[in-house]
């Protein structure tokens, strides 16, 4: 959901590249409220070297916002600074959906994002800043509102669980 | 065996009783008369078609190449028996008299006579309409010579002009021309080189030129280049290729020369190169259109990127999401190649989807209810709040071996855990699934 709400924040083309073998299927369907399907391009490589080069030509090419890809590697020192170069030429920003633990060096931020269960809304989620190079670490639960298509920050003293002044 | 056009299918099959039956393709026959036109050019230039299945070749002034006449109907039987065809050819002065003899009598009319050469076959042999052939065999004329012999002034009086100007066109008192068909374009060009090349940028620098005069044609025909090809010969005599496949058809030099780098950086020049070949291998129309200040320019740059990216990984494996009228999930979408399609339609959300599909994991249970707790890829869960179930049953009209299983009620399942869900259970067939899941 934090690529899908981040894509339907930035004005311009999102290219989504994935290797080939994976099952997992986004669904325009699902993400429509989102990010408007049609600005998603949507690439198959083969391999991970392939999705890193797709992903490095998109992003200094300067026609596409936001390019997201989806590793199953963890990427070396050499792809994570030439991926960063590549934004920086293009003006455009580098999104890697990686597995936990697997994050490179080069990165501006790291975001662990994860679905918390709450009792009255259904989109609640917890995001966590967990590197930044430029600022300092935080977390937030935030939630998605489906009419003004923003993410909402939802207060902590209000939501929090087992906080001793949440209403009943 | 007494097979002729035109007549009924059981009738013909009294005749020969294994005959086969195709349905006639009259387009595929066109196709093959204009590739037959082709390769008759290698005869005379003048070549035309007659009919939906003739040719007409002006064979003035090039029957000696072939060593006469006689020589040349010989080769060009041989060519054509041996590609499997059977034909009927018919030389003559005039080409009436070459059609009459072509299918009514076979055979080369010396020069000056054509008269005597086709004096005694039938009317038909005119080329006239066969209400006109009926009538004038009616009346006792069957032969040309018959015809010829009546006065002229009753001929026209009794069948109208056409008869006299056929048996005039026959017999060179009336002239005839025979229409060549255009000849098809040819996209390529070629440079060849005084001295070999090696540099990536000479190489490239030579590209330039053979695009620039490739696109210059292009434009003046008002089309654009799909896939090209670059060949680049070596001194050794070996040919190296750089294939480029377009997104979208493209005559613009600065935008397609860019798109050759990473092709050519791959070329190993050996000891050089002294010829550069550029062909259009698939061209497309590409008229000119009006140039407005409020058309946005940004896709240029997504189309080049599609290209660049569709160089490595497959032009068809870059794919945008068009949607599908269907209320089935996972057809709900079509997913097909950006290259080839325009990003379209709206998308109505009616009902929540999840934003990831799967195909159908089965997990335990059998309650009509979702569980209140499972696993599912080693982890388990426990059921927080349930929402559904929606009841979407299959297409019937479709045979699909993913949905035999009956209709499904989907249930968007919250666990304690955090994660949602996209559950169904098949009643007809008890048992529960994930298929997807939610933010």
């Amino acid at each position: 959901m934090f690529s899908f709400a981040l894509g339907g924040q930035i004005t311009g083309s999102v290219l989504w590249i994935c290797e080939g073998w994976r099952t997992e299927q986004i669904s325009p369907t699902g993400f429509a409220p989102y990010l408007d399907p049609q600005n998603l391009l949507y690439a198959k490589a083969k391999g991970q070297p392939n999705v890193l080069a797709v992903a490095e030509e998109a992003l200094r090419s300067g026609a596409i916002s936001l390019v997201i890809m989806e590793l199953s590697a963890p990427i070396g020192l050499t792809a994570g600074r030439r991926l960063q170069l590549a934004a920086e030429a293009g003006r455009s920003t580098g999104l890697c959906i990686i597995s936990e633990g697997m994050g490179s060096n080069a990165a501006e931020t790291r975001w662990r994002c994860a679905p918390i269960f709450d009792a009255k809304d259904s989109t609640l989620q917890r995001w966590e800043l967990i590197k930044n190079k430029s600022g300092t670490l935080s977390e937030w639960d935030v939630k998605w509102d489906a009419e003004t298509r923003r993410v909402i920050v939802v207060s902590e003293a209000a939501q929090r669980q087992g906080s001793a002044r949440m209403p009943d | 065996m007494g097979l002729h056009p035109g007549m009924g299918f059981s009738d013909a099959r009294a005749f020969c009783r294994d005959l086969q039956s195709r349905p006639a393709d009259q387009k595929a026959d066109q196709d093959f008369l204009n590739t037959l036109a082709r390769w008759a050019k290698r005869y005379c230039p003048w070549v035309g078609l007659e009919g939906i299945n003739g040719l007409a070749l002006n064979i003035a002034g090039s029957a000696h190449l072939f060593g006469g006449e006689a020589a040349m109907m010989d080769d060009m039987r041989h060519g054509l028996t041996q590609a499997g065809i059977t034909a009927h050819l018919g030389l003559a002065d005039t080409r009436g008299a070459a059609w009459a003899l072509a299918h009514y009598g076979e055979g080369i009319a010396p020069v000056g006579a054509a008269q005597a050469q086709i004096a005694s076959l039938p009317v038909a042999a005119l080329r006239l309409e066969e209400k006109t052939c009926i009538a004038l065999q009616r009346l006792g004329v069957r032969d040309i010579a018959e015809l010829s012999a009546l006065p002229r002034a009753t001929v026209t009086r009794r069948f109208g002009r056409d008869v006299l100007l056929r048996l005039d066109q026959a017999l060179g008192a009336q002239a005839e021309e025979i229409s060549p068909l255009p000849e098809a374009p040819h996209y390529g060009v070629r440079i060849t080189l005084p001295d070999p090349i090696g540099l990536t940028a000479d190489v490239m620098a030579g590209a330039e030129r053979v695009l620039e005069r490739l696109c210059s044609k292009l434009k003046s025909r008002e089309m654009g280049a799909c896939i090209l090809q670059l060949t680049l010969r070596r001194v050794d005599r070996s040919n190296q290729q750089v294939e480029l496949r377009l997104a979208r058809p493209l005559r613009d030099v600065a935008r397609i020369l860019p798109l050759f780098q990473r092709g050519v950086d791959q070329v190993d020049a050996g000891f050089g190169i002294d010829q550069l070949r550029l062909v259009a291998t698939q061209v497309e129309p590409l008229p000119a259109t009006q140039i407005s200040h409020t058309s946005t320019v940004q896709h240029k740059g997504l189309e080049d990127l599609i290209t660049r990216i569709g160089t490595r990984i497959g032009l068809e494996n870059v794919q945008r999401f068009l949607p599908a009228d269907s209320h089935i999930p996972e057809r709900s979408f079509i997913i097909s190649p950006a290259a080839y399609s325009v990003p379209a339609g709206s998308w109505p959300t009616i009902r929540l989807r999840p934003l990831q599909l799967f195909a159908p994991e089965p997990i335990g249970g059998s309650d009509t209810r979702p569980p209140a707790r499972f696993r599912w890829r080693r982890m388990s869960f426990a059921t927080a709040r349930t929402v559904g179930p929606e009841r979407i049953a299959p297409e019937w009209w479709l045979s699909d071996e993913n949905r035999c299983s009956g209709v499904r009620d989907y249930w968007k399942v919250e666990t304690k855990q955090g994660r949602r869900l996209w559950l169904f259970y098949t009643p007809q067939n008890p048992g529960w699934f994930v298929q997807g899941e939610f933010a």
